[in-house]
């Protein structure tokens, strides 16, 4: 069911890496094969909304058409450090402990 | 009639008479759940002892004379993909293995409040993505009509639980179907809610703007039982409706006279099973016999309801599941690394390769395909071709259901194209899988309410479906309209053979 | 205006600012936004990112981004979104970020500094967008303990950002500085922020690079870098003068220029004073925005944005000018005020029209509230004797009930006792003194003074002062003006 009209539904292995990467998997090689003929064959289903013609349709991201939803400025209670920590692989009791952070922040 | 035997409704009414106590009933169901979970494998965790407590409080209570909630001694099941703070919340997953929330999701706290005795979590596709339940970590479920086909998913464990009586009562959730799918193949009724109309809160996301959770029961009655203590709004979540929740069980029985039932003719397609077009086709007759009228409408959109689901709800899932990388709860991965095998070996850093490693290793494979395509979806360059025009499409999906609407009260239709499937016939083409969705997506992306219940069986003595769609807020009319089909037929009182009485 | 002549190069800067707006709680959930707390104590669901966890939004930081987008002379979408900014990152429990993306709530705004001394020309620096965030939380790691770990601490998760991005019209290290100086000014004064570098309420990064003017009338220009790491005001000037320096060098080298390499992050090093590339990565960069499922969208009508603009008061500049017409006061005396915020400025200006005039006021203000105040410690607010208490004592001075420095007595007391302003009069046993009392004492002093009396007989009334000592010893009560008018009609009806 692949159009015409779509960006390329095949994708290569090193297409299904670098979104494997970006989306932190780490494929196994039967992984990577098997995903690379899944996903093109998803990707072209999924391709023929290109016939469907929307040029005067805006998207819908919320069902509701609802806005304005706030809360007020006032505390509540926090969790005990204990029960924040509680399922976190490892941790000092403190804080989570994760294989060290070099460098600058992750966004740009 | 052994207290399994009995409706929700029944068992409340003989719980406030006195007749039963919510010890012997919550017994009950636990000795049939131990008698049959190892067959089905609908329960990941079983509250026993917790579920007595509570059970033996409300008695004290009752006896006593103290006031107690709506539900008080009922049994509940709850799909393990909400939040319970005495239970593990896998959502079926080796990701969430142990995990413990340390708080209860919104629903949860109001079934505690209302005496709902919950007896334990159910089993599910994993992160609610599937249609089988075959996509469970932690062993596929079966369906109690016939062990070797599957319950449908994602609210597998839940649709089962409730066929093969081990609760009378269960809280499913339903993206794409993952409620009436499910109930049409198991033969009970469940409900998907309007979006916003039950709080999200404690819900562990799968599609942000599709998930709804509901109730899955024998009947209609029971399904408006358990809504009023479900819905209604919640501060906590941004999404919920502020809008006063209906007595549902108050009208289920007011007459039907003059409702409009609108009839796809698409629906009625080469992939239809035969037998379940009968069955639906009957149905139709039933309402019309019943003062109902039937009248042509059409969704044209329809045919592009699985793809736009299969762009918005992975692209979703991608971001929702970010947070499983190992760092703050979640498997993490323990540092052996796996023989090479042309897979991805080189990370930026550690701390790239734990997450990497994390994730594969605590997510299935229908997890990892969706991850993928979300993260496809919206990344640069396709963003405006995938995403935002699965956005599109959407509002014209939507708008669909807001032209029929003008003409007639509710839809009707199949809810599945087949009844339930064998185990394995799916899993090796996620495109045959994503089909069995193609009746149910509309309503989650329009974002208003669907009904499921059993019309039928096949001559192999298989479950047949029947769902009806409503405008947004149109749960106490879909209930009607089930719970008064339900009070002239009986196949949501047939119970399967292939289970021990 | 371009540079010095004497610099072959313009400077071209924009800064990127983050603020944190100072709310109780966070943008998202309720707990506490406190800075220095011990790790993992400002946490909840929401904030942890825990499974089935949601975001409500904090209305107050809404309505302070207003207020700091309206201070910014921003135009105010009628409709905003929120979006997702998709990264992993450990000090990002979600992995990712509520943020906005294409439909920010305000934009092209702007922000003029100047330079008392004249330094620079007056600089309007264009404000592309102010929009609103979440904070992420931190990541600690400490390379002297040697082990491979670093700790996550996520109590600034979810603190209510705002972000401020400005256009490249800055032209100077010092400008820049200015700039900063003059938004923090702004934006405390406002209330939005305590802009405070130290605690990571104020975080800035820059953009520069060079405009270097060609023989052949062109302007070449050097790849922008975005420097990182700046933890002060100075820090910024230096790492932007520095960075101006190396890029001109680098021109001289290699004459690359912009569009010829992707653009350069670099980190400042304050203790070695320099500029140090840092690793560029690609993928880290595809954000994969779309709108945030969990949040609805905010609308924001022309009647609210006049109620803020209405309940956030002038900014400083305007407000000094304001006072000093209103109030007959000294621009000495509105800068103080102004300074010290806009609370302080409500009191003086409560005090001010229940006295009748602002000189008294300001005295007032600044002699005893303020003194007290920064003795105490703590805020206006909180203050305990409030313009209504401080205004009867200076009425009762007014008509005579006792003088001034009684009068800062008794403040001092009502202060220190929380006793109402009467209250404290009548236990110090200060009570009007009678007319009749007066006369009595008046006729005592003169038969105890002939000297005094003489003089004022012999014409100088001055003299008189000399019973006034003596008067306040025998009643404290007396008012030194009665008794000195009084003795003098006296001594004169004796002649």
């Amino acid at each position: 069911m692949a159009d015409a009209g779509t960006p390329a539904s095949e994708l290569t292995p090193a297409d299904v890496k670098k979104v494997a990467l970006l989306a932190r998997l780490a494929l196994s090689g039967a992984e990577l094969e098997s995903l690379t003929a899944e996903m093109s064959k998803i990707v072209g289903f999924v391709g023929q909304l290109s016939a469907v013609d929307t040029s005067d349709v805006a998207p819908l991201a919320h069902p509701l058409d609802a806005q304005n939803v706030f809360r007020r400025d006032e505390l509540a209670a926090s969790l005990p450090t204990a029960d924040a920590l509680r399922n976190a692989p490892r941790h000092d009791g403190e804080c989570f402990l994760v294989p060290a952070v070099l460098g600058d922040s992750g966004s740009a | 009639m052994s207290l399994t035997d009995r409706s929700a409704t029944d068992l409340l009414a003989a719980l406030e008479a006195g007749d039963v106590t919510a010890v012997a009933c919550a017994e009950a169901f636990l000795d049939r759940i131990a008698a049959t979970n190892g067959e089905i494998n609908a329960f990941l965790s079983v509250n026993r002892d917790q579920a007595l407590d509570e059970a033996a409080r409300i008695d004290a209570n009752r006896q006593s004379g103290k006031p107690v909630g709506p539900l008080a001694g009922l049994p509940v099941a709850v799909k393990d993909v909400l939040c319970t703070t005495d239970q593990p919340t896998t959502c079926a997953s080796k990701m969430l293995a142990g995990y413990r929330p340390p708080y209860d999701a919104d629903v949860v706290r109001r079934l505690r409040e209302a005496g709902a005795v919950l007896v334990g979590k159910t089993n599910m596709d994993e992160f609610a993505m599937g249609g089988s339940n075959e996509n469970s970590a932690f062993g596929l479920v079966r369906n109690p009509w016939d062990l070797d086909r599957a319950p449908g998913g994602s609210s597998g464990g839940s649709a089962a639980a409730i066929a093969a009586d081990m609760a009378p009562l269960a809280i499913g959730s339903d993206t794409g179907g993952s409620i009436r799918q499910p109930a049409g193949l198991c033969g009970i009724t469940g409900l998907k809610p309007t979006y916003g109309r039950v709080s999200r809160r404690g819900l562990v996301a799968f599609s942000s703007s599709l998930d709804q959770i509901g109730p899955m029961a024998r009947s209609a009655a029971d399904c408006a039982l358990l809504m009023e203590t479900i819905a209604g709004h919640d501060p906590g979540d941004s999404t919920s409706l502020d809008v006063a929740v209906p007595a549902y069980r108050a009208e289920l029985d007011k007459p039907l006279k003059g409702l409009k039932i609108g009839r796809v003719a698409a629906h009625f397609g080469e992939g239809l099973d035969p037998e379940v077009a009968e069955h639906v086709e009957n149905t139709f007759a039933a309402y019309e016999a019943a003062g109902a009228t039937i009248h042509e409408v059409e969704l044209p959109h329809a045919a592009h309801g699985v793809p736009t689901y299969y762009l918005i709800a992975p692209s979703e899932a991608s971001s929702n599941l970010a947070r499983y990388d190992g760092a703050h709860y979640g498997h993490r991965w323990d540092g052996t690394r796996p023989a090479e095998d042309g897979g991805i070996t080189e990370f930026d850093s550690p701390l790239v390769e734990m997450y990497c490693r994390s994730r594969a290793e605590g997510f299935g494979p229908e997890v990892k395909r969706r991850i993928m395509l979300g993260t496809y979806a919206l990344s640069a360059g396709y963003y405006d071709a995938y995403y935002a025009k699965a956005l599109r499409v959407r509002r014209l999906i939507r708008q669909d259901f807001l032209d029929a609407f003008e003409q007639v009260d509710l839809i009707g239709g199949p809810v599945s194209a087949t009844p339930a499937f064998k185990l394995g016939e799916k899993t090796d083409d996620p495109v045959a899988m994503y089909l069995v969705d193609l009746y149910t997506v509309g309503t989650n992306l329009a974002g208003i309410g669907g009904i499921s219940f059993p019309c039928g069986f096949t001559g192999g003595g298989l479950p047949v479906g029947f769902q009806l769609q409503g405008p947004a807020l149109s749960e106490p009319l879909l209930l009607r309209a089930a719970h008064q089909y339900q009070q002239t037929t009986d196949w949501h009182l047939r119970r399967s053979t292939a289970l021990p009485a | 205006m371009t540079a010095a002549t004497t610099s072959p190069f313009t400077t071209v800067i924009g800064l990127e600012v983050h603020v944190q707006l100072q709310t109780r709680t966070k943008l998202f959930c309720g707990c506490a936004t406190t800075f220095g707390s011990p790790p993992n104590t400002q946490v909840c669901p929401t904030c942890l990112g825990l499974p089935g966890s949601l975001p409500v939004m904090n209305r107050r930081a809404f309505d302070l981004a207003l207020r700091a987008a309206l201070a910014l002379n921003c135009e105010i979408a009628s409709f905003t979104k929120w979006d997702r900014k998709n990264y992993f990152y450990p000090d990002l429990p979600k992995g990712y970020q509520i943020s906005q993306f294409d439909l920010p709530f305000s934009f092209d705004g702007h922000l003029e500094v100047s330079d008392p001394k004249g330094a620079f020309e007056p600089r309007r620096v264009g404000i592309i967008r102010v929009h609103l965030e979440e904070d992420a939380g931190k990541s600690m790691h400490d390379e002297a303990a040697g082990t491979a770990d670093s700790r996550i601490d996520l109590n600034r998760t979810g603190t209510p950002l705002c972000e401020i991005v400005t256009q490249p019209d800055l032209r100077s290290p010092q400008e820049a500085r200015a700039w900063l100086n003059e938004l923090k000014l702004l934006l405390v004064y406002l209330g939005v922020s305590d802009c405070n570098m130290q605690e990571g309420s104020l975080r800035v990064d820059a953009n520069v690079n060079l405009h270097i003017p060609q023989d052949d009338g062109r302007v070449a220009k050097t790849p922008i870098v975005e420097i990182k790491n700046m933890n002060s005001f100075r820090s910024v000037e230096r790492a932007l003068a520095y960075e101006a320096e190396r890029q001109w060098g680098e021109w001289q080298a290699t004459g690359a220029e912009l569009g010829s390499t992707p653009k350069q992050t670099r980190g400042w090093d304050d203790s070695a004073g320099i500029t140090r590339g840092q690793r560029h990565k690609e993928e880290s960069s595809d954000y994969r925005y779309f709108p945030e499922p969990d949040l609805v969208p905010v609308t924001v009508t022309a009647d609210q944005v006049a109620a803020i603009r209405a309940e956030m008061g002038e900014p400083p500049a305007a407000l000094r000018t304001t006072l000093e017409n209103r109030w007959q006061i000294s621009a000495y005396d509105a800068d103080v005020l102004v300074n010290q915020g806009q609370e302080l400025v409500h009191y003086f200006e409560e005090l001010a029209g229940l006295v009748g005039e602002g000189k008294v006021a300001s005295n007032w203000m600044q002699q005893d509230v303020l003194r007290s105040l920064n003795e105490r410690g703590g805020v206006i607010a909180d203050f305990p004797v409030g313009p209504a208490a401080v205004a009867d004592i200076i009425g009762r001075i007014k008509q005579g009930d006792f003088d001034t420095s009684r009068g800062r007595e008794i403040f001092a007391a009502v202060l220190e006792t929380g006793k109402p302003v009467a209250d404290v009069v009548a236990s110090m046993g200060i009570a009007a003194v009678d007319d009749s009392d007066l006369r009595a004492l008046c006729e005592e002093l003169i038969a105890a003074n002939p000297k005094i009396v003489a003089d004022v007989q012999a014409g100088k009334e001055q003299a008189a002062g000399g019973l006034i000592g003596q008067a306040k010893r025998k009643n404290p009560n007396v008012n030194p003006g009665k008794i000195r008018a009084l003795a003098i009609e006296m001594i004169r009806a004796l002649s």
